[in-house]
């Protein structure tokens, strides 16, 4: 149950935060951490699990924002309370720093200090809830420019497209006030979806699912609110502050939400639904030391939808020595390249309109004849993309009600949807 | 509590600047220090918000020490913060330094806002300075009675520091009572959930020589206690519900109502959005319906869909530890998952950890109904860019023929593999269709025309060379060309550097000798010759040795190297189903992310905060198998039987898998360990010094100089029934009821530690003083075993035995429990004496 030491450690391995709880684990337990995870195994692609003993120590990390978030323990203690209280930690730094990275971690240490002692006491977990700790925690953060920041979660996504979203919201901190002195009373709920699709060579879909989170994001100073939507799913879970007394009947949730960021409900989807992407991959010989490559990607979803950070990717036989591209005539803000080391094709566009087909075609040269398939030495063809304004599951946030305690109070409230591609694989 | 000390990468430079700057700050802070000037406290945070970054960075600021106490003496309490921390930091390290704030601490413990008094608290109790515990006792036994819930809060951990630093002193001040009083009380959740932690913890590691801490650590586990605890589950936060339902696993319910009542009172909990929570209400869940079939079959119906919304809605971190779990799960039902296979597919982005574990989990689910779409999925991996992640798929492939009925479809595809041409999928697929041969010989003939188009010039992975090299041999006669192929090979041999290959060489050169002799002669002359030359010890002794049986008569030599073979039914499994019961039991913790029970990573003090175990309850017990060994016990092979042999145990398996009858979960019959591990400490350990035996003489005198039992205390009066016979489980369930009458440690002399190495010698001796062994387990040094027996005149007079022989220290500590308690001294000086007779001539 109790955890000994917590650690960030940046990309390099420097030290931006340390506690040490109990002092039960040996010094350098940050350079043996960083050693091992730096050269997991003498494969070099093989990733560190995020979980290891070394020496009757057990180490366990997350990534966030490309920082270790590391504890240690000696105790036989369960895996995903430690896991699960690192994704914790990172959440609530960020609710107050606002911007989660190592520049904002340095210029705030000692109000992140402070918060770890109230969330942890002798490597118990106290809290990790922004809204109870804002009572214990008195220093206040120093904000760093959010133009520097790096996503560091789904819901980071707004700043980049849509105009129509205060940009900034996502990266205030809960306890900084603005410029003006005054809060802004706003609320955001975001319906993020993440797909995985599986096509088979022949275009048939093999797998699909729909992995949903309704996120919430308060910065309210007092109210209750509660939402609705109506769609069948295969399972959901709930934030601890959700009221499901009126799930069941009119898919209702009531809650009040605690301060920060939270999941309100996470839901998983099996139905079938139209994939937002149609892809047509063809590789063929020709010639002895040739062969060609045209990827076509159609876009099904109508035509006042947006797709923007799209990529594409697709491994090319082992043997192939360059690659030359045709992309269609008058493409802006495409772009292609043939990585050279790990033989791959990368395509990216920056956006995609509703109901438009895109077309590349490559050119390969091999350094030596082939035997046998070749579509067997190629692919899969990889998508990642984002879009905004629009879910595939048509679960929607029916209305967004606020228990008002008068009636000026009208807040700001804003239900935003995304899907995002989280593994969307055409076979050829 | 310490910032890293420094660190290499603020390289030397920095140090000596770094000193004179730290003579800078600490003459700013003493001008500070007295001041009263408005807008000091901000001049104050600027000041320690540097030194606290120094300490951060690794730069030593303890010379600061007495300036940063004087600065604190302000009612801001964002300087107090800092302060505490630099404290705290500085504190062990400086002991006189830190005697200058527990006074400041210590009026801050009684000040007005209940924030400093919590945080003044907090920081005396962290100091970690075994000198100054009498200082904690007064603001502790205050903060506990305060009457703000933050300083009870950490007041009640506070108590549990007091523990480590002394424990002696938080005995005496009473405080475990205070907590025990606090946790039924209290009104605020955080203080209830950390009285709950802090006595655990005290009462867990006070257990080892305080009868009344092992009495109050069971008493948690009472009825009143848990429910107390799971009626107001929701008032908690989540990490504290998960604290609670660790507790509740440990619950034993009275009867199935109550198994039900707490089912209901948790179901909810199974659609938390947090893994932790919903893992630990698994077990809860899992662990109630042990021995109830039907309902446990239910409880993984239940928990699937729960448990794979949490895979899918977290971080890979997060997916990873609630995998391994569903792994877990997976291989010990796959009749459950065997429909949701298509969850198990990798996506191309996951970390390879998460691929592996999916493509266990599917090899362990892959069934009549879905190997066909499942090995198609794994074909594709096969062609994977990951050679590590191909390498795992083509194994996978591998491991589903050899564990299906219906191979056909499988061999092709596997034989389909070698078309690839890739290396790497050659070398593992060969691998593969050695091991499938020996189980299923009647696919040579498809096999071994693929094998054989295959040139051994492009093998070079030993195991693959090796496997080939095999089938060359045990095919021979099927493979027109085999013998010229090993000649090529055996020519080489100077370059061949595995001593493996070589190894398979000569064997197989020898088996195509007996099928072809005319056209293997001469190379079988060139293999024995070179690996009579061998430098390889084990190469150059095979050699030596065929060379010689062939020299004795060339038929014995057949019948030696290539006697007929009979197929492998089943591939031993890596680890031993005991094994994997002891993790299924460690659920929710890290033994299933490493799938090794906690023994083998972690020490005794650190399986887990609540383990119910005593010196030794962790060391794995093997029921007695073999009945020549006890004939007084009887293997009755139904479910409800604990203490099966792990053989027929296996059967069962078997039988469940094909049978139409589920018993898959199948628990019923392995959960004996952890039931004897319990059992055996659920009776206080008993402290009291037992006088040193007189076997202490032999150990001086040693060596078996003379057998005379020096002062052997008299004769036994006690006649055991050697034909005695019990059931393992009347034996549970005695141990359970009856209390420990008698607790006593010996000494064992050093030819019975020398004979212990085979435990199995001890439990024939005892059995020839007419004890007898139920059960045994351990390893060196530690072996722990239960022995039964009975009065000659009464057979309802019996010995309920457990013997706990630490062979490193040569002691032994034995718990006797008796139907007749006035006997069992009687008994228990037999028992000495058979032990004391252990391993003499």
């Amino acid at each position: 149950m109790m955890i000994s030491q917590f650690f960030v450690l940046s990309q390099r391995g420097d030290n931006i935060v340390f506690r040490d709880y109990r002092a039960e684990v040996p010094k350098g337990s940050t350079e043996t951490f960083f050693r091992k995870v730096k050269f997991w195994k003498e494969d070099a692609n093989a990733e560190a699990p995020p979980i290891f003993n070394v020496d009757g120590v057990n180490y366990f990390h997350v990534k966030v924002v490309g920082l270790y978030f590391v504890a240690t323990t000696r105790v036989n203690v369960s895996p995903s309370l430690v896991l699960e209280l690192l994704q914790r930690i990172a959440r609530v730094i960020k609710d107050y720093l606002g911007v989660l990275n190592e520049d904002s971690f340095r210029k705030n240490f000692v109000l992140v200090y402070e918060l770890l002692d109230e969330v942890i006491d002798f490597g118990y977990v106290q809290t990790t809830s922004t809204e109870v700790l804002k009572s214990y925690v008195f220093n206040e953060p120093i904000v760093i420019a959010p133009a520097r920041l790096q996503p560091i979660d789904p819901a980071a996504i707004f700043t980049q497209g849509a105009k129509r979203m205060p940009g900034t919201a996502v990266t205030k901190s809960v306890v900084a006030n603005d410029p003006s002195g005054r809060r802004r009373e706003e609320i955001f709920v975001d319906i993020i979806e993440k797909i995985s699709v599986t096509f088979s060579s022949s275009g048939y879909i093999l797998t699909s699912e729909i992995d949903g989170t309704i996120q919430m994001k308060s910065y309210l100073s007092d109210y209750r609110s509660s939402s609705g939507s109506g769609v069948i799913l295969d399972d959901c879970n709930f934030h601890e502050s959700v009221r499901l007394d009126s799930f069941d009947s009119d898919r209702t949730l009531s809650l009040v939400p605690p301060d920060g960021e939270f999941p309100v409900m996470n839901y998983r989807m099996t139905q079938e639904f139209k994939p937002p992407f149609h892809v047509n991959t063809l590789i063929e010989e020709a010639g002895r030391l040739k062969a060609e490559v045209i990827i076509k990607i159609r876009a099904e979803f109508p035509s006042d939808i947006i797709a923007n950070t799209i990529t594409v990717q697709m491994p090319l036989p082992n043997f192939t020595s360059r690659a030359s591209f045709g992309l269609e005539p008058g493409a802006a803000g495409q772009k292609s390249d043939f990585k050279e080391t790990n033989k791959m094709l990368e395509w990216s566009l920056k956006k995609i309109v509703g109901g438009a087909e895109h077309t590349l075609r490559a050119k390969l040269t091999f350094s030596q004849e082939f035997h046998g398939n070749i579509t067997k030495e190629a692919g899969p063809v990889s998508m990642t993309f984002t879009i905004p304004m629009y879910n595939v599951s048509k679960l929607q946030v029916k209305y967004l009600q606020i228990a008002k305690k008068s009636s000026s109070y009208n807040p700001y409230r804003w239900v935003r949807y995304v899907t995002q591609a989280n593994s969307y694989v055409a076979r050829i | 509590m310490a910032p890293p000390a420094a660190s290499q990468r603020y390289p030397s430079p920095s140090q000596p600047s770094g000193k004179s700057e730290v003579t800078d700050l600490k003459s700013q802070l003493r001008q500070l220090a007295g001041s009263r000037a408005p807008g000091v406290d901000d001049s104050k945070r600027d000041l320690f918000k540097k030194v606290i970054s120094y300490m951060t960075i690794g730069i030593d600021v303890s010379s600061v020490f007495g300036e940063m106490v004087m600065c604190s003496a302000t009612s801001d309490i964002v300087l107090k913060k800092m302060c505490y921390l630099y404290v705290g930091n500085y504190a062990k390290g400086n002991p006189d330094l830190s005697l200058l704030t527990i006074n400041f601490l210590q009026r801050d413990c009684k000040d007005q806002d209940p924030m400093i008094r919590g945080l003044a608290l907090r920081s005396l109790c962290s100091l970690r300075v075994p000198n100054l515990v009498e200082y904690l006792v007064g603001p502790l036994g205050s903060g506990l009675k305060d009457n703000n819930s933050y300083v009870r809060t950490i007041a009640v951990t506070g108590v549990l520091k007091l523990y480590h630093i002394s424990a002696s002193t938080c005995i005496d001040a009473d405080f475990p009572a205070t907590l025990k009083s606090l946790m039924l009380h209290d009104s605020d959740a955080q203080v209830v959930a950390n009285c709950l932690s802090a006595l655990q913890e005290i009462w867990s590691l006070e257990a080892s020589h305080s009868e009344e801490a092992c009495r109050e650590k069971e008493s948690l586990l009472s009825k009143p206690v848990i429910y107390y605890f799971l009626n107001r589950i929701k008032e908690f936060n989540e990490w504290a519900q998960c604290l609670i339902l660790e507790l509740a696993v440990k619950y034993v319910p009275s009867d199935s109502n109550d198994i039900f009542d707490i089912m209901n009172l948790l179901e909810d909990r199974l659609q938390h959005a947090n893994g932790a929570v919903v893992l630990a209400t698994v077990k809860v869940f899992l662990q109630l319906t042990l021995s109830m079939t039907d309902v446990h079959q239910q409880v993984y119906e239940r928990i699937k869909s729960p448990l794979l919304t949490l895979v899918s809605s977290g971080s890979p971190e997060q997916s990873y530890a609630i995998l391994s779990h569903l792994h877990l799960l997976v291989v010990r039902a796959p009749f459950i998952f065997a429909s949701d296979y298509k969850h198990f597919y990798c996506q191309y982005n996951e970390p390879a950890y998460v691929k592996k574990l999916k493509l266990e989990m599917l090899t362990a689910i892959a069934n009549e109904s879905n190997t066909y779409e499942i090995v198609t999925e794994l074909c594709e991996y096969a062609a994977n860019v990951d050679i590590a992640i191909a390498r795992e798929s083509v194994r996978a492939v591998g491991k589903i023929a050899l564990q299906q009925y219906d191979v056909n479809a499988i061999v092709d595809r596997l034989l389909q593999f070698l078309e690839m041409e890739k290396d790497y999928v050659t070398a593992e697929t060969l691998v593969l269709v050695k091991d499938l041969l020996r189980k299923y010989p009647q696919w040579s003939h498809d096999c071994i025309s693929v094998v054989g188009g295959i040139s051994s010039k492009n093998i070079q992975e030993p195991k693959a060379k090796s496997a080939l090299i095999w089938m060359l041999g045990e095919y021979a006669q099927d493979m027109s060309d085999a013998p010229y192929i090993l000649e090529n090979l055996i020519e080489n041999w100077e370059e061949e550097h595995s001593a493996e290959v070589r190894l398979h060489l000569l064997t197989a050169a020898m088996k195509c000798f007996f099928k072809r002799p005319p056209e293997t002669q001469k190379a079988l002359g060139i293999a024995l010759a070179a690996g009579m030359a061998d430098f390889h010890q084990d190469v150059h002794d095979r050699a030596l040795f065929y060379y010689r049986v062939l020299q004795y008569d060339v038929h014995v030599a057949e019948r030696v190297v290539s006697p007929p073979k009979q197929a492998v039914s089943v591939f031993a499994d890596t680890q031993s189903s005991e094994i994997k019961d002891r993790i299924f039991d460690e659920f929710n913790s890290l033994s299933v992310v490493y799938q090794k029970p906690s023994y083998m990573f972690t020490d005794k003090e650190h399986r887990g905060p609540f383990e119910f175990s005593d010196e030794i309850g962790n060391i794995p017990i093997t029921p007695e198998a073999s009945g020549d060994i006890v004939p007084a016990q009887q293997f009755e092979a139904n479910d409800k039987d604990l203490l099966l042999s792990t053989d027929e145990k296996d059967d069962n398996k078997g039988v469940s898998i094909t049978g139409s009858a589920y018993t898959a979960p199948s628990h019923d019959n392995s959960n004996i360990s952890s039931q004897m591990q319990e059992l055996a400490i659920s009776g206080p350990a008993t402290s009291a010094a037992t006088p040193q035996s007189s076997f202490d003489f032999d150990d001086i005198f040693g060596l078996g100089l003379s057998t005379a039992p020096a002062p052997t205390p008299s004769p036994p009066l006690l006649k055991l029934n050697p034909r005695a016979a019990l059931d393992p489980g009347a034996f549970q369930q005695k141990w359970r009821q009856l209390p420990i009458s008698l607790t006593q440690d010996c000494s064992v002399n050093p030819q019975g530690i020398a004979a212990l190495t085979v435990p199995q010698s001890l439990i024939k001796h005892m059995q020839s003083h007419s004890i007898h062994c139920i059960a045994s387990g351990g390893q060196s040094p530690n072996f722990k075993f239960f022995f039964f027996a009975q009065k000659e005149s009464e057979p309802s007079s019996n010995y309920f035995t457990e013997c706990v022989i630490n062979s490193s220290s040569a002691k032994a500590q034995i718990k006797v429990k008796a139907d007749e308690q006035s006997t069992s001294q009687a008994f228990a000086t037999v028992f000495e004496t058979a032990l004391s007779e252990f391993g003499m001539p």
